[in-house]
């Protein structure tokens, strides 16, 4: 067989840390969204979290460090989305693109003295006999923190989405903004919070990428991982444990991808590195036909600017 | 009732925004277990007035008392601590949320939603207003959407209950219902300060009224002892003179209407299923129906902003059930949507420009593919003089004008082009008492001089007032016209549906 070499407890693993940038983003994302914004600067939240981790866990000579860094920092480039789009009442699609580019830039300016450095190393999570387990300790139980706490969020996320009263007002928010307003709920704090939250998820994948799946920084290491998040978010129909199938599903192209190329299958990667926009494409034409429950689940309030009025 | 102590004492409440006095210097009481009508017309200040009450809006000056304490809501929620629940006239809800997850969203503490569930059904029994917590708020129909906000309110015992225009959405028979669940709530206690403009439901229901003009109290008085034309002057605060239809003869069919199914294209919509009628030049054809069973979808298929098969829409003899918009304008057929900004005009073009989206074909405003800008500004001109839209001129965007000078506009615009068949939608809604008269008026003119009118409206009054013949939409359906004189509201509730999902709908429109 032509896929001989590829070993599967190995793919599941890659595929895992693959999956898990994308994963944190996108689970970050689909909470700003359900709060009703849009915000599309994930690629650029992404790559400064991944200079500002590097830089943090390099001076400081811990990892762990790093990756607060990184969240603080693509949660200070939110912000500055909040202030834009929330009080400034700036053009949300416009504003994010920006937050693109600028983050593109600075953490090229800022990553200039930290390129060809290895980052200290991030400590394998120990989890004893688990990972002694044959093919699923070697698949599921060998990898880092990160990997485990990007899980824990996503089922933190869809907790507080489904059951808490916070996530309930923040999805009333997302749904229609002028009836929250009128019930007395603060619009803008709820999608502020949120889209805070958004950067800091983002920054930790753009560290995750730099401190351990990389592990280097060099100049515009994410691209595309940002919009790969924001397609997988429609993709996701705004569910958080969709989301965790098809970031895993796209990790796993990725993977695949690399092990196509080893295995010396002549398949043009090209196909496979574009399979994740189309299905995204497919995926919101099924949304917008109408007839799908899926775009029953999309938030009614998104990407349109609130104006309180009376 | 009335010698017990006020519930709610309001003094001097006075409300500026930019240009314009809400409220100026407004005082009445409210004593507990009173139903309080504030009636007035579009525009006089009455949501202001309750916003204020409810917390969303600060007073400039004037105060109010609950219980005798000051009572200074900074947001709802303080007012809803104090025993004060709303029922909003544009509805406070989620379509992508069910019933027992909106419910939550207006309550201060909501128990666990498996148990909020239970009470919900528990209240709307008690109250005889059916509910399921389970089903998602945006499949339900306009009389269930309101029950979902009133038990929301009845859950937190309130001791003031604030009904915004709560009829604008119901069928006779569903108005019926909800007045009983007012009367009971009011026996047991609780007060209800109940808005509207709708006369003679004030003065079955209301046993004190307050009277709003231009922000100021005209008059405190009990409605059940004046007559609705002493109430309705109070107040207009001018006579109105109900709108001539001089008996005429019709003449051919203009637009026929055969078997047309349509599927909505939109999630929450309402399909159109086997509507068939046939309209006469001169005829006036009035389409009653609640909100929600399908008027949009009515409106576009007609002006053709969605298609359908050929020969399922004839207009003039000719079938245009393919032909666009513009097609059909130049065949003379033109159409007024319900929604004035957005979907009628553009908001942020002069009237000049919106006067050209639609009429440029039919008055001939572009020459060699270029806009002719003083034929339009001319056309402009003649719709803002005929029709008196208080405007400084055509260059001003149609986002400044008032709701009922725009809709002076909107529906001038179209009549001015001579059409052989215009279709409205709402064509009063949000519109004061003399633009609507005049609105109604310019139709039935068109009428008499030959063309076909379609007027879908929620107003049973607008309707009953204009239509010649008279049929209703529920859920998709048409009933047959029918001859409008001599129909009782009885009557029409029915066409309409009855009281959804109270009982079966009976079938009288054969």
């Amino acid at each position: 067989m032509i896929l001989g070499s590829i070993q599967p407890a190995v793919l599941i693993a890659a595929l895992m840390v693959a999956a898990t940038p994308i994963l944190l983003a996108a689970i970050g994302e689909l909470v700003v969204e359900k709060a009703g914004v849009l915000n599309l600067g994930v690629e650029g939240m992404m790559i400064l979290g991944a200079v500002a981790g590097f830089i943090v866990a390099v001076q400081t000579g811990n990892a762990t460090l790093g990756f607060i860094g990184a969240a603080v920092a693509g949660g200070l480039l939110a912000l500055l989305f909040a202030l834009l789009t929330q009080v400034l009442m700036a053009n949300q699609v416009a504003s994010g693109l920006a937050l693109t580019l600028f983050g593109l830039g600075l953490s090229a300016l800022l990553g200039q003295s930290y390129v060809g450095i290895s980052p200290p190393r991030t400590p394998k999570l120990d989890l004893g006999p688990l990972s002694d387990i044959p093919f699923v300790g070697r698949a599921f139980f060998s990898h880092d923190a990160l990997v485990y706490v990007a899980i824990a969020i996503v089922i933190g996320v869809w907790w507080f989405l489904k059951y808490s009263r916070a996530g309930l007002i923040l999805r009333a928010v997302g749904e229609n903004h002028d009836a929250a307003h009128g019930l007395g709920y603060h619009v803008k704090r709820v999608r502020a919070l949120a889209i805070v939250f958004g950067g800091a998820c983002a920054g930790l994948g753009g560290a995750y990428l730099s401190l351990i799946r990389v592990p280097q920084w060099t100049e515009g290491m994410t691209a595309g991982a940002g919009w790969i998040a924001l397609a997988l978010v429609v993709f996701a129909s705004w569910r958080p444990f969709r989301a965790l199938a098809g970031a895993y599903l796209f990790g796993g192209i990725v993977v695949l991808q690399l092990n196509l190329q080893a295995a010396g299958v002549k398949i043009p990667v090209e196909y496979l590195s574009m399979s994740p926009y189309l299905i995204t494409i497919i995926v919101l034409v099924f949304i917008s036909s109408g007839k799908a429950r899926g775009s029953l689940n999309a938030p009614g309030s998104l990407n349109r600017p609130f104006h309180a009025s009376g | 009732m009335t010698a017990s102590a006020p519930l709610l004492q309001l003094s001097g409440l006075t409300k500026a925004y930019p240009g314009v006095v809400a409220n100026d210097d407004v005082s009445f009481n409210i004593g507990p277990g009173q139903i309080h009508a504030l009636l007035g017309e579009n525009g006089a200040g009455k949501s202001t007035l309750v916003k204020m009450v409810y917390g969303l809006v600060k007073p400039d000056a004037g105060e109010m008392r609950l219980r005798g304490q000051a009572f200074a809501p900074g947001q709802p929620s303080d007012a809803r601590k104090s025993g004060i629940a709303m029922v909003f006239q544009h509805f406070s809800l989620f379509d992508a949320l069910d019933v027992a997850e909106n419910v939550a969203l207006g309550m201060e503490n909501p128990p666990p939603l498996r148990d909020l569930a239970k009470r919900i059904r528990d209240v709307s029994e008690a109250y005889g207003l059916p509910l399921d917590p389970t089903r998602l708020v945006g499949e339900l129909s306009a009389g269930e959407r309101q029950r979902v906000e009133i038990i929301r309110c009845l859950l937190q015992d309130p001791k003031l209950l604030i009904m915004d225009e709560p009829t604008s959405v119901l069928t006779p028979q569903e108005v019926d219902i909800l007045f009983r669940t007012l009367r009971k709530l009011s026996d047991e206690g609780t007060a209800i300060l109940y808005i509207s403009h709708k006369l003679d439901e004030i003065r079955a229901l209301c046993s004190e009224a307050t009277i709003l003009r231009g922000g100021k109290k005209v008059a405190t008085c009990d409605p059940r002892e004046k007559s609705a034309r002493d109430l309705a002057e109070l107040m207009v605060g001018q006579l109105l003179t109900p709108p001539e239809r001089p008996a005429r003869p019709f003449g051919d069919v203009v637009l026929q209407v055969d078997g047309l199914s349509l599927a909505s294209n939109n999630p929450f919509g309402t399909s159109l299923k086997d509507i068939n009628f046939a309209l006469r030049a001169g005829e006036v054809l009035g389409i009653a129906g609640v909100a929600g069973n399908g008027q949009d979808e009515l409106l576009l298929v007609l002006s053709g902003e969605l298609a359908s098969p050929s020969d399922r829409v004839c207009l003039l003899g000719k079938p245009v059930g393919q032909l666009g918009p513009n097609g059909r304008r130049e065949l003379g057929l033109v159409a007024a949507p319900e929604e004035r900004l957005g979907h009628a005009a553009a908001p942020d073009m002069s009237l000049t420009e919106n006067a050209y989206l639609s009429g440029a074909h039919r008055k001939g405003l572009a020459k060699n593919g270029f806009i002719d800008w003083d034929k339009t500004r001319g056309f402009a001109e003649s719709v803002i003089a005929r029709f008196d839209v208080r405007t400084p001129g055509p260059h001003v965007v149609a986002r400044a004008l008032s709701g009922g000078n725009l809709q002076k506009f909107v529906i001038g615009r179209e009549i001015e082009q001579n059409p052989a068949v215009i279709i409205v939608n709402q064509p009063t809604w949000g519109v004061d008492a003399s633009a609507a008269a005049t609105i109604r008026q310019a139709l039935l003119d068109l009428a008499s001089q030959g063309a076909g009118v379609v007027v879908i409206s929620q107003d049973l009054d607008e309707l009953l007032e204009v239509a010649d013949s008279f049929a209703a939409l529920n859920e998709g359906r048409l009933t047959t016209p029918r001859p409008a004189k001599g129909l009782t509201v009885d009557e029409i509730g029915l066409m309409m549906g009855g009281a959804h999902g109270m009982h079966v709908a009976e079938e009288v429109a054969q």
